[in-house]
């Protein structure tokens, strides 16, 4: 599957008030060509929120709603329950960003993925709290400076590795767990399809370069979701009841450095800071191709 | 979709009087975490879905704050909806109890009243609902188990109705009614749909008539929302007469609107009741008017909508009137006497708040009767104390 076999009209329309070079309008925008019209979604409160309708505006198409921050995997559930005792095929969608998954919502997505309820779930990760202000949370990577982990003289940003959310996911052994990146668009749309035409809880987790957060150049989104791959910073990969069925696997692995030269939330960095991303890196690595890089 | 059951007596839990309402009112979806004293609800519900009597999709979720979540998510979707908590869980749920009523979707759930810790207990005490007051949720409270099931009914009606569209909570005492068997007599299915008729949703998430629903607004648009909200809540004490005397009459138990008045005739004084010490006052009350004393009971019903213009109705024939209150508002005193007094504004009788059985201690004769000894010493007077602790190691009255 390619971008130009997707239809041409749009279910998340322009006029949406993202900030230039934001990856998410675009992860949401082609998942919704090929979720297509019988789709209704749920967002809780994130940047999407946000920015695809403050009333009277709205950029969906399809039915949309909100209820809160913690629960997404709760009112997916509701939305899909309620469609099957109406007897009606639809396709249920919530659109959640990472401290919505890895934090705050990460009871209600166990339980439903536990419950294996009807449903997709995505999450959008742009690897802090972007909408209220660049926050940290569990998906924010070591070292990271953010307004509540500052590049400070005593304490350097964030103590913490990223948390392993998709593996989080696999162990739920749910039918369908993939990793995307706006960069490898075929990759993207093909594992998109596969998620809508598989039953039970499916989990997407996508990377989301966020110029404002993470501090680069908004022209360079595409790059950034690009260096994360290759260095192996962010790793593409397919899972099927907990096992792992599709990983692509770098033609080149580049250091963590190349990928975060250009990002000033790691401006700070020192060489032992950069050693201790690369080696959790090549953990990570070991961990996934059961080989050393 | 139901499978019909006829009208039958049985003798029952309130706990199970409970999801034989919702059973009756033939629920859509049911989402639900369990915690004692309103475990039985959820276990009775699993086994007529388990057992194949109704199709009601059952969501067995991880939380209470789920258990709302989805029940709103699915009210959304067009579903009726059904779940039930207590105590703890409706203290979780409290962020979600907005929502629901915010949406203006009538959700049903009924809430079996405990202690709320700390220190932690299981008992009877109102002070889980109570503090949920301003959620935009119509609390009634039941004095048996035979009104927790016409309650049930009821409350999809009074939720339901055009001018209402809100969620409503309809309480019971932990244990007294939740795990104790009595009598009750059940409506048929057929009685029941009959009564309630169709739920029509007034907005719903559907893919052939997109439309958004709980989107981000700004300042210019949601100070009209709490004003419609108000004005259905204030809607809704007409709807309840109205569902009242209809229920009166097909069933042939008469709830009479927003209070019940027992004896209250020619009464000095009064005591307002809320939920089971109200069948314990009733009592007290034959009791004292053998002896000669003139006086009378108000069963309060209804917590929100408030019923006021009932209150102060009263209020003009009596002496003395007395606020009994299973709950405290720090500082302040029951919530049921907070407001009563403030519905009683610029009239001149006194009102006495008498806070006893929290925590779940029993509420016995004497203690009702301690009540009205001491409406009766001030009758026309103004009161040397407003609040008495009934029963309080400690405290003297």
């Amino acid at each position: 599957m390619n971008i130009k076999d997707l239809p041409e009209e749009s279910l998340f329309t322009p006029g949406h008030t993202a900030c230039a070079g934001c990856a998410a309008p675009a992860i949401v925008r082609n998942m919704m060509k090929i979720f297509g019209k019988d789709t209704i979604v749920y967002t809780p409160a994130n940047c999407l929120l946000v920015f695809s309708g403050t009333y009277p505006h709205l950029a969906w198409k399809v039915p949309y709603l909100h209820e809160a921050f913690e629960n997404t995997g709760a009112c997916i559930s509701g939305v899909a329950r309620a469609y099957r005792r109406k007897g009606r095929k639809v396709l249920v969608v919530g659109f959640a960003g990472d401290g919505g998954t890895y934090d705050i919502g990460i009871q209600a997505l166990s339980g439903a993925a536990e419950r294996n309820e009807d449903a997709i779930y995505v999450c959008y990760d742009n690897e802090a709290y972007m909408n209220t202000g660049i926050q940290r949370s569990g998906a924010t990577p070591y070292g990271a400076s953010t307004t509540t982990t500052p590049a400070g003289r005593k304490i350097p940003g964030k103590l913490e590795h990223k948390k392993d959310m998709a593996e989080i996911m696999r162990a739920h052994e749910i039918p369908y767990v993939a990793t995307l990146s706006i960069s490898h668009p075929k990759d993207f749309l093909e594992k998109v399809k596969k998620a809508k035409e598989t039953e039970g809880f499916r989990y997407l987790h996508v990377l989301s370069p966020c110029p404002t957060g993470w501090r680069f150049d908004p022209s360079k989104t595409i790059e950034m979701a690009r260096k994360a791959v290759d260095s192996g910073m962010w790793t593409l990969y397919e899972a099927e009841y907990g096992e792992i069925t599709n990983i692509y696997k770098p033609k080149k692995k580049i250091p963590v450095e190349e990928y975060i030269k250009g990002q000033g939330r790691f401006r700070h960095f020192t060489p032992e800071m950069i050693e201790e991303l690369q080696r959790w890196v090549d953990r990570k690595w070991e961990r996934l191709y059961g080989e050393k890089p | 979709m139901i499978q019909k059951l006829p009208a039958k007596k049985m003798v029952i839990t309130g706990d199970y009087a409970a999801a034989y309402g919702a059973l009756l009112c033939d629920v859509d979806v049911v989402a639900a975490y369990p915690i004692t004293p309103q475990t039985l609800i959820v276990e009775e519900f699993s086994t007529f879905v388990n057992d194949g009597i109704t199709d009601a999709e059952f969501i067995m979720v991880e939380s209470e704050h789920s258990a709302m979540s989805a029940c709103i998510a699915a009210q959304a979707a067009g579903a009726r909806t059904f779940t039930a908590t207590s105590s703890q869980g409706l203290a979780l749920m409290h962020e979600m109890l907005f929502v629901a009523s915010g949406l203006r979707l009538p959700i049903v759930m009924p809430v079996v009243n405990r202690t709320v810790a700390a220190p932690i207990g299981i008992w009877c005490e109102h002070n889980d609902s109570m503090p949920q007051r301003d959620a935009g949720w119509i609390q009634m409270a039941c004095e048996d188990n035979q009104e927790v099931l016409d309650m049930i009914i009821m409350a999809y009606k009074i939720g339901e109705h055009k001018d209402v569209l809100l969620p409503v909570m309809p309480c019971l005492d932990a244990f007294i009614l939740s795990h104790t068997v009595e009598p009750v007599e059940a409506p048929s299915s057929d009685e029941v749909a009959d009564f309630i008729g169709e739920y029509k949703p007034h907005a719903v998430l559907d893919p052939d008539k997109p439309m958004a629903i709980g989107t981000f607004t700004p300042p210019e648009y949601i100070q009209e929302l709490r004003y419609q909200t108000h004005e259905a809540m204030k809607k809704a004490k007409e709807v309840i007469k109205n569902v009242t005397k209809d229920f009166a009459s097909k069933f042939g138990r008469d709830y009479y609107g927003l209070v019940e008045e027992y004896r209250c005739d020619d009464a000095e004084v009064v005591l307002i009741t809320v939920g089971t010490v109200t069948g314990t006052a009733r009592e007290v009350v034959d009791k004292l008017r053998q002896e000669g004393k003139k006086v009378g009971l108000v069963k309060s019903r209804f917590y929100r909508p408030f019923p006021a213009e009932e209150v102060k109705k009263i209020a003009e024939n009596v002496e003395a009137i007395g606020v009994y209150d299973r709950a405290i508002s720090y500082g302040s005193g029951g919530p049921l006497f907070i407001e009563t007094r403030n519905a009683l504004y610029g009239m001149d009788v006194p009102v006495i708040n008498f806070l006893a059985g929290l925590g779940g201690r029993d509420v016995v004769t004497g203690d009702v009767e301690k009540m009205y000894e001491i409406l009766l010493e001030n009758k026309g007077k103004k009161p040397a104390k407003e609040i008495y602790w009934i029963g309080t190691r400690g405290v003297s009255i």
